[in-house]
């Protein structure tokens, strides 16, 4: 399976996000600048955490307007998985491909730490390897993951069971503990917390390697049965 | 468009105009002897910030002169953006410590930025990659208003720019005293790592080689931001707040990107960061180191606002700015990489034969001086030195003892002191991990980042315990170097070399001179002792407000190698059975320590004693038995004394201990006697170690959540749960916040 890591110019993980593919998870990667035009030669797409232009204005407003994004848009359509994280999250939410916003954290501060996640939905092509309920421990780094969307879009992503991963110990004041979710189609995640800063016994935490495993496996499965 | 009427030569002589610039009357008659005419404005601008102590270390180049500064592993000592020492395998590591106080004591949140954004570029002005972030903070007592609003403005400012370019804050230090009440510490360090064919320096070799400027335009910001860092502050220091810069740490990611891509081009000459005095001090230096001039056309510098005058343009200290030699005809491809992240990279200027900084503005030559007149030849002064009157009676002193009633309460207020207490609120601001190389975190003894692709990792920490340099700063100096190293050992590394950030008061003031020269000569002896030269750092003097001086304050920032990454150790007890022991000698030693402030509100008598050939001989067996696999913990006894670091070595761990103390029961649980370390060591592993290890069995880790200490006869001194020692210590700076 071969990954593409999207580069804006203030991306920061995009290096943690190649390695956890390449060292830990042990499949194909590469970098893509955010500027590229096509992605068909990539079956998984992921967009990093950072600071992608700034976020001097809203965390990954501007970002949406890169013109990688009309290939995301359009890798989405087809099914392909998208992962984004942190400020990949942020991007989503802005291009729409995931319904809410983020606002800044409750307490106005940025925070960096280890936290407990619930998780939600294991029928996920996400999260398959992980038990349901199972409680995983990811790093979270951001000032502004704060989540929010209205009522109605909420009772749909509890009636499609679009939550993936929910916080244990709410830190930035999410709606409904919310730490991660996918589109109706369910190809499309994004979360807060890092799982590709949870993939290495010598940095102390693998739990974020499962999530990578079920990623494959989906196209793994999905593969042998097309062909 | 206003034009600015700047004063004419005669009028900067006549109405010495040149003294609200710093500089002195005979500096100003120096001047024009090197000119051989009065300098115009312009020029005398230049002149004041290329010798301000900031840039020159006019006062303290006598007394830097002492630091050993070579060593087999040094390819790169003071003198270039940054120090560089060997690590094998075609590796080096690259790394400096920077202070950015004055600035900070304004505008807090920038003030912190900004100095992160400059040691950040320091290193990769060097070509390397930057790993990881330290700092050393130190702000008054956590009680005024004032005070908490410079450190919430300080961190968030550091987490600020550090979380956004993307490298981890990995460590750093954080202590509250009231000398620091109007003049805060802010000092940034910065680690990089370097492929040896790789490593930049600032040289404006080959005549007619063009000079470019790449990054942020140049603004009115900052203007005279050295100068400024050069006096003491006062009421009217508020003013000063135009000296102070703005970061972008945005664009300082995409200079940083470019930088290193631009490395690697054989089309580079020479890159230097534009600093401290911006534009004027890149030029002067980089043409002084080679020999050459510089010749630079204003017009050409790439400017944010309409109308800058020369003299703006070249006091400017606009951050996420750098200047380039690149060889003549390869221009097109330095700028189309540039554009590749949407940066200016603009020809500016050439390299000259002729060893002069020439300034061309709409058409006219505005200055004209020698560039080792700048870089090389600023006024050296040898200041007066005197051993000030209360060191005198520190010394005639007998040993303080203290009195402590209850152990017990006496350990958990200790843990509740700022200084002590966890530095969560800080560090959990910062983005510590980013870059996934992080093994240890902040919190224990020091930070260790692995080398990716490689079985080696790097330890690094910042320290200094400016209560013992106040009591006796030669003694103190040779602590902090010390406190560095154990600190470093404990970790599983070996030292490999110092930074350091010299923060001291007013060097016009003999007593504050002296602090300085003594700081230094312990300094340089801990450095020769613990084989670790000094490859750079900075001198940050007038750090006093309103005529009252800092306690001396040169803060160490260390990195030790670790071969193996079976090594590292962190501080933690591991596991229930384990025996504990003590390393070193305790005696009564209580001038100086946490406990004295505490109970008497100020410190007095005599610092704590150090045996440099001890602490060499300890460091050295305890890292045998690292290496050799026997040791699971390891911790520095700093700060509060053992007590304080045992709570510290079972926080988190859901373990208990239970210790016995020989001897006096307050000076075993309180004192802060120097070169002692608490170990654990698997039962399987109690003959071996000891073996290799000089120690003292003094109890066993257990399962009970309780640490419990007893005297001789059993008696139980301390009986206190893990969770309340936690609760104390977690809890002390965000209830001090609130």
């Amino acid at each position: 399976m071969k990954f593409a890591v999207i580069v804006f110019p203030g991306s920061n993980c995009d290096v943690d996000m190649y390695h956890a593919i390449k060292d830990e998870l042990g499949e194909e990667v590469e970098y893509v600048w955010h500027d590229a035009q096509d992605l068909s030669g990539f079956d998984g797409i992921l967009l990093p955490g950072g600071f992608s232009y700034g976020d001097y204005l809203r965390s990954g407003a501007i970002a949406r307007f890169a013109n990688v994004m009309k290939e995301v848009v359009k890798a989405a359509d087809e099914g392909k998985p998208v992962l984004g994280v942190c400020n990949g999250f942020q991007i989503l939410l802005e291009a729409g491909l995931l319904p809410g916003a983020m606002r800044r954290n409750e307490k106005l501060k940025f925070i960096c730490r280890p936290v407990k996640l619930k998780v939600e939905n294991n029928e996920t092509m996400f999260s398959n390897k992980y038990d349901k309920g199972e409680i995983i421990t990811i790093p979270i780094a951001h000032g502004e993951g704060n989540y929010y969307c209205d009522e109605k879009t909420l009772e749909e992503l509890i009636a499609n069971k679009q939550i993936v991963f929910t916080y244990q110990d709410n830190p930035n004041g999410s709606l409904n503990n919310i730490a991660g979710i996918v589109n109706k189609r369910g190809n499309v995640l994004g979360m807060m917390p890092h799982p590709e800063r949870a993939v290495s016994e010598l940095l102390g935490n693998t739990d974020g390697l499962k999530l990578f495993q079920s990623i494959v496996r989906s196209w793994r499965e999905a593969h042998v049965t097309n062909s | 468009m206003s034009q600015i009427l700047e004063p004419s030569p005669e009028m900067i002589k006549n109405d010495k105009i040149y003294k609200q610039m710093g500089v002195s009357d005979e500096e100003f008659a120096l001047i024009e002897k090197i000119l051989g005419r009065l300098p115009n404005y312009t020029e005398i601008g230049i002149f004041s910030v290329m010798w301000s102590e900031h840039c020159s270390y006019k006062n303290s180049k006598p007394v830097l002169k002492k630091f050993p500064t070579k060593g087999e592993r040094v390819l790169q000592g003071p003198g270039e953006g940054a120090g560089i020492v060997d690590i094998g395998d075609n590796q080096a590591v690259v790394f400096k410590i920077e202070s950015h106080n004055h600035p900070s004591a304004i505008e807090p949140y920038q003030g912190a930025a900004t100095g992160v954004g400059g040691i950040i570029r320091d290193v990769f002005s060097m070509g390397a990659r930057p790993i990881a972030l330290l700092n050393s903070l130190r702000f008054g007592e956590l009680t005024s208003p004032r005070v908490k609003y410079l450190f919430e403005e300080v961190v968030a400012g550091i987490a600020g720019y550090g979380n956004c370019i993307g490298i981890p804050t990995v460590g750093g230090e954080v202590q509250f005293d009231a000398s620091y009440e109007g003049n805060p510490l802010v000092n940034a360090m910065c680690v990089g790592l370097i492929n040896h064919e790789d490593i930049k320096k600032g040289q404006a070799t080959g005549v007619g080689n063009t000079v470019m400027y790449v990054g942020a335009k140049t603004g009115r910001d900052g203007i005279h931001g050295a100068t400024f860092a050069s006096e003491e502050l006062s009421e009217a220091s508020e003013e000063k707040r135009p000296a102070v810069q703005v970061g972008d740490p945005f664009m300082e990611k995409l200079l940083l990107e470019a930088c290193l891509e631009v490395i690697k081009s054989d089309a580079l000459v020479g890159i230097q960061d534009m600093g401290a005095a911006g534009l004027t001090s890149s030029s002067a230096e980089m043409a002084s180191k080679a020999g050459s001039g510089i010749e630079m056309n204003l017009d050409l510098v790439p400017q944010r606002e309409a109308g800058m005058t020369p003299y703006e343009m070249m006091l400017s200290e606009s951050q996420e700015r750098m200047l380039l030699v690149i060889k003549k005809g390869r221009e097109q491809e330095i700028i189309d990489l540039f554009k590749k992240y949407d940066l200016e990279a603009a020809p500016i200027g050439k390299v000259t034969d002729d060893k002069m900084l020439r300034l061309i503005h709409k058409g006219e030559i505005v200055a004209e001086i020698p560039v080792d007149a700048l870089a090389e030849d600023a006024p050296v002064y040898y200041k007066p030195s005197k051993e000030p009157e209360y060191y005198r009676q520190f010394q005639s002193m007998p040993p303080y003892v203290p009195k402590v009633d209850d152990y017990k309460e006496t350990l958990l207020a200790l843990l509740k002191q700022p200084t002590i207490a966890s530095k969560e609120w800080v560090y959990d601001q910062y983005d510590y991990m980013v870059r996934t190389n992080t093994v240890v975190a902040p919190g224990s003894d020091a930070a260790v980042l692995r080398i990716r692709g490689t079985k080696k990792a790097l330890a690094m920490t910042t320290d200094c315990n400016s209560r013992y340099l106040y009591l006796d700063p030669e003694v103190g100096g040779k602590i902090a170097v010390s406190e560095a190293a154990r600190n470093i050992v404990c970790s599983g590394a070996v030292p490999l070399a110092i930074t350091d950030c010299l923060n001291f008061g007013s060097p016009e003031k003999p007593e504050i001179f002296w602090q300085l020269e003594k700081a230094v000569d312990g300094m340089s002896e801990a450095c020769l002792a613990l084989n670790t030269p000094v490859i750079g750092g900075n001198v940050s003097l007038y750090n006093e407000t309103n005529g009252t001086a800092i306690y001396p304050t040169p803060v160490v920032g260390m990195v030790g190698l670790i071969e193996d990454t079976d090594h590292i150790t962190t501080q933690s007890f591991k596991e229930a059975g384990s025996i504990v022991y003590l390393l070193g000698e305790t005696k009564l030693e209580f001038s100086g320590s946490e406990l004295q402030k505490m109970l008497e509100g100020k410190i007095f008598g005599k610092a704590p004693e150090i045996d440099l050939e001890e602490e060499k001989q300890r460091l050295d067996q305890l890292l045998a038995a690292i290496r050799e696999g026997l040791v699971q913990s390891a911790h520095d006894v700093a700060e509060g004394g053992l007590a304080v670091a045992l709570s510290e070595c079972l926080i988190g761990t859901g373990l208990g201990a239970e210790i016995t103390i020989n001897g006096d029961a307050l000076a075993g649980l309180f004192s802060e006697s120097q070169s002692r370390i608490v170990v654990s060591v698997k039962p399987e592993n109690k003959e071996a170690f000891e073996k290799i290890v000089q120690a003292e069995a003094i109890g066993t880790v257990t399962n009970s959540g309780i640490l419990k200490i007893v005297n001789g006869n059993g008696e139980t001194l301390i009986q206190a749960s893990v969770e309340e020692l936690e609760q104390a210590w977690k809890g002390a700076i965000p209830c001090l916040l609130k």
